[in-house]
């Protein structure tokens, strides 16, 4: 711990620690633009100038000095002073200023710097350098002459993304940041860049224009494109979310967020369900809820215990509580949330989730990835398998060989391997202290369970308090729909086998068309997608911006998102749709709001009731299951940006994937 | 100057600058080249240090930092996984230097030789040599040495003899000025862009590859083979105290005979130009000012330069600097605002663009220069780019941003009458048109 000074207070930092972390940690600012605490030190942007005694007589850039035992550091002098004025008139003088018409106005580190450190006025007569503009894709809206050559997007890129894609060409005041070959940013990550930009250069494409940050109301929530749990943050104007971006949560995402996190947000304003629909004649026709809640009401009476619950990937705790609520009412017994069809044990909760905290993977030394696209199921937990390979991970996988923007050794795409692992895997396995398996769905869905055990317990990656077994899933409603017993111990054939009569939908969409041919379907949900048109009746509910829901991600981490706006139209939280038919059944459900909803779904189930951010401490037993013993295994995402009925709506979303997935190219309009 | 004779043929190091003889190895043999170099070589590793140390030797690249002290740095005991590094710095693009050029021409097998004891020196089993881009001619030359050098077993396995194992690689640049600051040559090396990296870490802690490196001047190392057989006093007789042995000067500009030629360090001025150059043109009442160390030292004028010695120190207390030796004479047909303009656009033209005030700085300096030379300016424009080259100084990464800045400095600092007159001359002029 060594002790330095800074502006005459004498503190002990951490070892390791810059002089610019000494100066934060004494209560000083600092002003930077291209340090970041997640990327590398370019030390380039020479913002952070600070005085350091010893050493040569001339202000020092904080961020790339180490903090050395009795240095004394200085923040106020004049000698600091002048060199940040310096520095940002640089900065300025081929700066646009066009901070009225530029979208990071009013977010703009530069803008806030340069109130706080500049000089009043510009010294500059000459003319000011252009840049034009690169192409970057659909996500990310280029004004190059706005940047200021920080690099912290090619950091990012090379460092976090892992795609090389982005570089500084030229040299000089002519040196550019383009992507290479001006061709799209092929990252499902990309716009993290936009985050990153400490000014207008790099912008959100589909946000362009459309709202001052000033405006914006900021509502905190939880992302359900995939199951991680990304913390979210919800930018609301009037009655529309504006944009999404991250929270920083250390456990879970760290500040990142991947695309469709991000960009799925134009849907919650298109293809929704605004209003009930019937079905008639094989035609769906607009009706009212009164009509809509009545034929609900007849068909639950005449189903009587024969009814079935199935949940989609996005749905909230309670939600499939109040649901499964109602059906109990009528004794139905039959509830799934594994829509396609996965088959798994899960006598025990512990077995089927993911036990290393999402923050240790990059700890790491030893990764096993045992039919999973981690880039595309998890592209958050795949940044951490990719810090662990940067450490010195090594990595080994079965399934389809991918991209996964690290060295992987694919060992083959059958269930067979898994019995009869290559020594190098079992040696690196034994040499390990930390080793990693990672049993993904697409080793589910090949009924791979009682396989991925055999070979984890093999490979020994469960040790002392260290547990390296994990199962990863794709939908956010997974945990907490396995919690609230949405698993039928035959999954789907199970449910279909039982023959319902009533299937009520809980948005639903990845159900096949023909589960359930004689039942009177039930849609619950936003979005006008498969599971509407399969539907007889079609109940607009809310999607997860539009109410306050619990998740449960894949490490069993309990979170709580708010309600940011309104759902449109007619449509409504999906519990109150529940409790209004329960009244009409003459048997009203015991909860008149929200709050006494998830008062008691926390009876039912205490654990959804712990501290927002408390990861569960579920028991783990694995059942004994035989091994499959062989069966080729696929991924279940063919297209990583239409995954689910929110996303299948966002023109973002379809035109990232037609350019990005499917290699279509876009002109460019010319603006 | 007393106490400073001017060097005689028999004390020369490099015979052959000239290219009269043949470089090639037979001659350069008879020259005394690789004579016994396995002796020398027992003399010790770290024997060669203090020698090397003892001689006075300072960088010949231009900062001027004692040679045998940066080989002290190097870890004593390379681990296997880490090896140490020499990198010998041929990428020769100081206007105004030419030296590294002459040696590698006609004198290529001094710097092998030297590059095999200072990299057994320093415990280095492999070295390479980072030449200029635009030396092409010389690239050939240089690696027909090297080929030589390993067919005649001086080089490779059991190099000279010596039971030591070393190779020398020969490695072309792409033409970037800054690919000759020594972090951003180990970048470009490595295959990156050359861009100068932070530091701390110095290369002798991570250098090329992260592990241990020393990148010297080809002057400094081929210099070393002669220090090691006359012995370090002999070296050290030549030069004051603190600016020890001979150096390689290259006159350019308004001399009679503009020339590279090989003398005692702390020789004065006027007996450098006198003796090897016939003179200034139109005689010492003609002399402007000189830039006697290549186009990033500030310029010295004519009063003060002509009997200094031309010595690290000397030219310090000129508050210029030897730099490469490379001496840059203008006499008084030379526009002088003009020629630190184009000064200006070189560097700017050349700073790599990482950070930001070369980056910005640079240009910025450049037009504003333009518009001195014009006089397209108020007398506030003179003091407005001296804040801007103090703002660039000391600021930057790298030395190119304080490279960029002295020159301009050094005008301003002595030919401000000069600059105020342009401008007001062209107000002059302005109002007599209307």
């Amino acid at each position: 711990m060594p002790k330095v000074t800074v502006d005459g207070v004498e503190l002990d930092v951490p070892d390791g620690a810059t002089v610019l972390q000494a100066c934060e940690l004494a209560g000083k600012e600092i002003p930077r633009f291209c340090y970041h605490e997640r990327l590398s030190i370019a030390g380039n942007c020479r913002m952070c100038l600070v005085e350091v005694k010893p050493g040569p007589p001339k202000p020092q850039a904080s961020c790339a000095l180490p903090a050395a035992e009795g240095q004394e550091i200085r923040t106020d002098t004049p000698m600091v002073k002048k060199a940040r004025e310096g520095v940002m008139e640089f900065l300025l003088i081929n700066h646009p200023l066009d901070c009225p018409i530029c979208d990071q106005g009013g977010e703009c580190d530069l803008q806030d710097q340069a109130m706080a450190y500049g000089r009043g006025t510009s010294r500059y007569d000459e003319n000011k350098r252009a840049v034009e503009d690169k192409y970057m894709g659909p996500i990310v809206k280029t004004a190059m002459t706005r940047c200021i050559q920080c690099t912290r997007c090619v950091r990012f890129t090379e460092e976090v993304a892992g795609t090389d894609e982005m570089g500084m060409y030229f040299r000089g005041e002519d040196a550019q940041i383009t992507t290479y070959l001006e061709k799209a940013v092929k990252s499902e990550l990309s716009g993290n860049v936009v985050d990153l930009c400490p000014v207008g250069a790099l912008l959100s494409k589909p946000y362009a224009f459309e709202a001052r940050p000033w405006e914006l109301k900021k509502v905190p929530g939880i992302d359900v494109m995939d199951a991680v749990g990304t913390n979210i943050r919800m930018d609301v104007r009037g009655r529309q979310v504006m944009r999404i971006l991250p929270r920083i949560n250390d456990a879970v995402n760290e500040e990142w967020a991947h695309d469709k996190t991000r960009h799925n947000v134009d849907a919650l304003v298109r293809r929704r369900l605004d209003r009930p629909w019937i079905r008639e004649n094989g035609k769906l026709r607009a009706a009212d809820w009164a009509g809509a809640l009545q034929l609900f009401a007849d068909q639950l009476s005449e189903a009587k215990s024969k009814v079935a619950a199935i949940a989609g990937d996005l749905v909230d705790a309670e939600t499939m509580f109040a649901a499964k609520a109602l059906l109990t009412q009528q004794r139905g017994k039959l509830f799934e949330g594994r829509q396609t069809g996965l088959r798994y044990d899960v006598s025990s909760l512990g077995a089927v989730r993911f036990n290393t905290p999402i923050a240790d993977i990059e700890n790491a030394d030893v990764i096993f990835l045992a039919g999973t696209n981690l880039r595309w199921e998890a592209p958050l937990v795949n940044t951490r398998v990719r810090k662990a390979v940067r450490r010195g991970a090594k990595v080994y996988a079965v399934g389809p060989e991918v991209d996964l923007t690290y060295p992987v050794s694919f060992l083959g795409n059958d269930l067979s391997i898994l019995g009869k692992l290559p020594s190098d895997v079992t040696d690196a396995f034994e040499r390990a202290e930390r080793p990693v398996f990672i049993a993904g769905p697409g080793l589910l869905a090949a009924g791979g369970q009682g396989d991925a055990q055999a070979a984890a317990h093999a490979l020994n990656v469960i040790r002392g308090d260290w547990n390296g077994f994990n199962v990863l899933h794709t939908a956010a409603s997974r945990m907490a729909g396995l919690m609230l017993g949405y698993a039928h111990e035959d999954g789907l054939e199970g449910v279909k086998a039982a023959k319902p009569k009533l299937v009520l939908m809980l948005g639903a969409d990845e159900l096949a068309e023909d589960a359930f041919p004689k039942a009177f379907k039930v849609y619950v949900g936003h979005h006008g997608d498969k599971g509407a048109a399969q539907a007889d009746l079609v109940l607009p509910g809310a999607s997860y911006a539009e109410k306050h829901g619990t998740y449960v991600n894949i490490e069993g981490r309990v979170q709580r998102g708010e309600k940011a706006v309104f759902a449109p139209g007619d449509a409504r939280e999906d519990w109150s749709i529940f409790r209004a038919v329960s009244e009409l059944l003459g048997k009203p459900l015991k909860f008149d709001n929200f709050a006494e909803l998830r008062a008691a779904m926390i009876k039912a189930v205490p654990e959804l009731g712990v501290d927002d951010g408390v990861v569960l401490d579920l028991p783990f037993s694995p059942a004994q299951l035989a091994a499959k013993g062989e069966g080729a295994i696929r991924y279940p995402i063919d297209d990583f940006y239409l995954t689910n009925a929110i996303c299948r709506a966002s023109p973002t979303m379809q035109r990232c994937s037609a350019e990005l997935v499917h290699g279509e190219t876009f002109a460019e309009a010319a603006e | 100057m007393s106490g400073i004779t001017s060097l005689t043929d028999k004390d020369r190091i490099f015979t052959n600058v000239y290219g009269f003889q043949s470089p090639w190895l037979k001659e350069a043999q008879a020259r005394g080249d690789w004579d016994d170099t396995a002796k020398l070589m027992q003399l010790g590793q770290d024997a060669i240090i203090e020698i090397v140390k003892e001689s006075g030797l300072r960088g010949r690249g231009g900062a001027g930092f004692p040679t045998g002290v940066k080989w002290g740095f190097m870890p004593k005991e390379p681990t296997p996984g880490r090896p140490n590094f020499l990198v010998i710095n041929a990428d020769e693009s100081e206007p105004g230097s030419c030296k590294d050029r002459e040696i590698i021409r006609h004198d290529p097998h001094k710097l092998i030789e030297g590059a095999l004891l200072s990299s057994f020196a320093m415990r280095a089993r492999a070295a390479y040599i980072y030449i200029r881009g635009e030396y092409i001619q010389e690239a050939i030359a240089m690696q027909r040495a090297i080929d030589e050098a390993y067919e005649a077993g001086l080089l490779g396995k059991n190099a000279a003899g010596s039971g030591y194992d070393f190779d020398l690689f020969l490695h072309r640049g792409a033409g970037a000025y800054i690919c000759g600051e020594e972090t951003a040559m180990l970048e470009s090396l490595e295959g990156k862009k050359g861009q100068p990296r932070l530091k701390p870490p110095f290369p002798a802690g991570a250098g090329l590859y992260g592990c241990p490196t020393t990148v010297n001047n080809v002057e400094s190392i081929a210099v070393v083979p002669t220090i090691l057989r006359r012995g370090a006093a002999w070296f050290k007789s030549f030069g004051r105290e603190n600016n020890a042995g001979t150096k390689l000067f290259q006159i350019s500009g308004h001399v009679e005979k503009p020339c590279v030629v090989e003398e005692a360090m702390s020789i004065p001025f006027r007996e450098l130009i006198e003796k090897h150059c016939g003179g200034i043109t139109g005689g010492w009442d003609n002399l402007l000012a000189v830039i006697p160390g290549g186009s990033s030292v500030p310029l010295v004028p004519a009063k003060d330069i002509m009997d200094c010695p031309m010595d690290f120190d000397g030219l310090k207390d000129q508050g210029s600097g030897l730099g490469t030796a490379a001496v840059i004479v203008m006499d008084k047909s030379t526009d002088i605002v003009k020629a630190i303009s184009r000064i200006s656009y070189f560097y700017k033209h050349e700073s790599c663009g990482q950070c930001t005030p070369c980056r910005e700085g640079t240009g910025w300096m450049w037009r504003t220069m333009e518009k001195l030379r014009e006089g397209d300016a108020e007398i506030g424009t003179i003091d407005r780019l001296l804040d801007v080259t103090k703002q660039v100084e000391g600021h930057t990464i790298c030395a190119l941003g304080d490279a960029a800045a002295w020159p301009i400095q050094g005008l301003i600092r002595h030919f401000r009458p000069e600059i105020e007159r342009r401008i007001a001359e062209r107000g002059d002029r302005l109002e007599a048109a209307e």
